[in-house]
């Protein structure tokens, strides 16, 4: 078996990996080391062939294989080796990375320190057990974004999807590019899960109707989608009788969420946090498990990829320097709660004593949405530390909250800090 | 009479709910946009409304069968249709590098078409 030993080691070179590679290079480490399934490197970015990435960090709308190649190109600049075409299989808490790759066969790689970059999977259909016949035409939105954008055939004619996230609704725009006819986008929520600028330019623009508070109770079709039924809910998400609906169709694509990838991760110990299905992590990305760090949407899913850059230089940093042996004895933690309002906020602990010199971002999802300005605030009980005006507040945009370093010291003080989401 | 147009802004992903007073092409005034570029956006939308257009061009050689190209500046809305067809008659040979011109001055708009990435040949 071929082995090998480098500083940091990133599985992955989606947006997150290919970040933290670049911010592991630039802190100073010496062999920094990209392992990707694919056979080239950008992840799920080179698909999303779509313009709004980059407008945040670069300023710039591009679309996302424009991203994902500046980045590459940055990490190969830097001398940031890659292995291309090779699954990583297991991972030891002492950190050796058991790979595989039709070319070399098994490899082995013994890491200071390793970036978690898995990215995340699609829910799939057993995910929200729909019902019905089990026939061809059943896809994931980013499956069918696959087919669209990179292999070159459109799934259906005329199609249904179930769940107004960015990908389906994008995939809607896209397939009527192609001259697929939308018939309908469901949701069961009451309100949307994407982005607002996404139902405007993907299904306003096309008139392609948006059904809330709906879901689809049963597919019907044999060999194919033929039709698929939809149905009102309600609030407890149970079917309203009466209210079923045959659609026809050929084909139902599915954008019903996000789940952080985290086989490898769960595989050598690192706990996860249920609400997000990642790792639980401080404000440097360290896992549970010293010297595993984590950036992107492994950790969490994010609205925007410019924010899973961030997330990458912060993790790269933070490897390479625990690669340099910059680590003095256990670590102490401030733990930081999800409050009112709020389903999870990441990092989910802050280091005590060893808060990096710069400002710290506290990304976090309100549970409920509040159509009214609100405040954004972190608490030590009585004493708030810091608080941030919004306009509102919806489960399908990140709040973020900036720790300054001002408030390090009333950190030091507390045992638990809280977020909390409220009206103004 | 002055009108009320509720529109949301599509220039960044903060999707800014823009209220929009205006008399006919003329804006009277607009509330809800967090920065300048919404009233750039509002001033167009209701006159000459334009999006951003991704989509791929057929490749032969490449590693893949096509190669994702987009817009470097919106296009008007009714041209999109047209575009797409235009660019349903190119064919790139691979390789490619990104920011190829696939399209200038695409349908007159003044508009340019770029590829969105670098398409190596495929082994062989």
């Amino acid at each position: 078996m071929a082995k090998r030993t480098v500083d940091v080691a990133v599985i992955g070179s989606g947006p997150g990996g290919l970040a933290a590679a670049i911010a592991a290079k630039k802190e100073g480490a010496g062999n920094v080391l990209v392992v990707e399934r694919d056979v080239e490197m950008g992840g799920i970015l080179l698909q999303c062939i779509h313009h709004g990435f980059g407008t945040e960090i670069l300023g710039a709308d591009l679309p996302g294989p424009a991203y994902a190649q500046r980045f590459e190109q940055e990490a190969i600049s830097l001398g940031v080796e890659t292995l291309l075409d090779t699954m990583v299989l297991d991972i030891t808490p002492t950190r050796q990375i058991v790979a595989a790759s039709e070319s070399s066969g098994l490899l082995e790689v013994q890491a200071r320190s390793i970036v978690l970059a898995m990215g995340c999977r699609e829910r799939t259909r057993a995910q929200i057990t729909l019902p019905g016949a089990r026939p061809a035409g059943v896809y994931t939105a980013g499956m069918a974004q696959r087919f669209v954008n990179v292999e070159g055939f459109v799934p259906g004619r005329r199609i249904v999807i179930l769940g107004s996230g960015d990908i389906g609704m994008i995939m809607a725009r896209r397939l009527t590019f192609e001259g697929a006819k939308v018939a309908r986008v469901v949701e069961i929520m009451p309100f949307l899960s994407g982005l607002m600028r996404n139902y405007v330019q993907c299904l306003l623009d096309f008139d392609i109707p948006l059904q809330l508070g709906h879901t689809i109770s049963r597919i019907i079709g044999r060999r194919r989608v033929e039709a698929v039924e939809v149905v009102q809910v309600d609030d407890q998400w149970r079917p309203v009788p009466g209210t079923e609906e045959i659609i026809p169709c050929d084909t139902l694509l599915l954008s019903v969420g996000l789940i952080p990838e985290n086989e490898l991760s769960r595989n050598v110990g690192v706990a996860l946090d249920p609400v997000t299905g990642g790792p639980y992590v401080d404000e440097r990305f360290e896992t549970t498990m010293p010297g595993i760090f984590a950036a992107g949407n492994v950790v969490h899913v994010y609205d925007l990829v410019d924010w899973v850059t961030e997330a990458g230089y912060v993790a790269g940093k933070h490897a390479a320097r625990f690669a340099a042996g910059d680590r003095a004895g256990q670590l102490d933690y401030v733990r930081l709660e999800a409050g009112e309002n709020v389903r999870y906020v990441v990092p989910h602990v802050l280091t005590r004593d060893q808060l990096p010199g710069e400002s710290i971002k506290l990304q976090m999802r309100a549970r409920q949405p509040i159509e009214k300005p609100v405040w954004v605030e972190l608490r030590d009980g009585e004493k708030r530390l810091i608080r941030r005006a919004e306009r509102y507040a919806r489960p399908g945009e990140m709040l973020t909250l900036v720790l300054p370093e001002r408030s390090y010291e009333d950190v030091r003080q507390a045992e638990t800090l809280t977020v909390n989401v409220l009206e103004r | 009479m002055a009108k009320t147009t509720e529109l949301i802004c599509v220039t960044c992903p903060m999707g800014c709910k823009l209220t929009v007073t205006h008399e006919g092409d003329t804006i009277l005034g607009i509330e809800g946009n967090v920065c300048k570029r919404g009233e750039a956006y509002a001033q167009t939308e209701l006159v000459d409304p334009r999006r951003m257009v991704a989509t791929t061009v057929q490749v032969v050689g490449g590693v893949h069968p096509l190669v994702p190209v987009y817009t470097t500046a919106p296009i008007p809305k009714p041209l999109i249709f047209d575009l797409l067809s235009e660019l349903r008659q190119v064919k790139l040979r691979a390789p490619i590098l990104a920011g190829r011109v696939v399209l200038e001055d695409a349908l007159g708009t003044g508009v340019t078409v770029l590829t969105s990435r670098d398409l190596p040949a495929a082994p062989g």
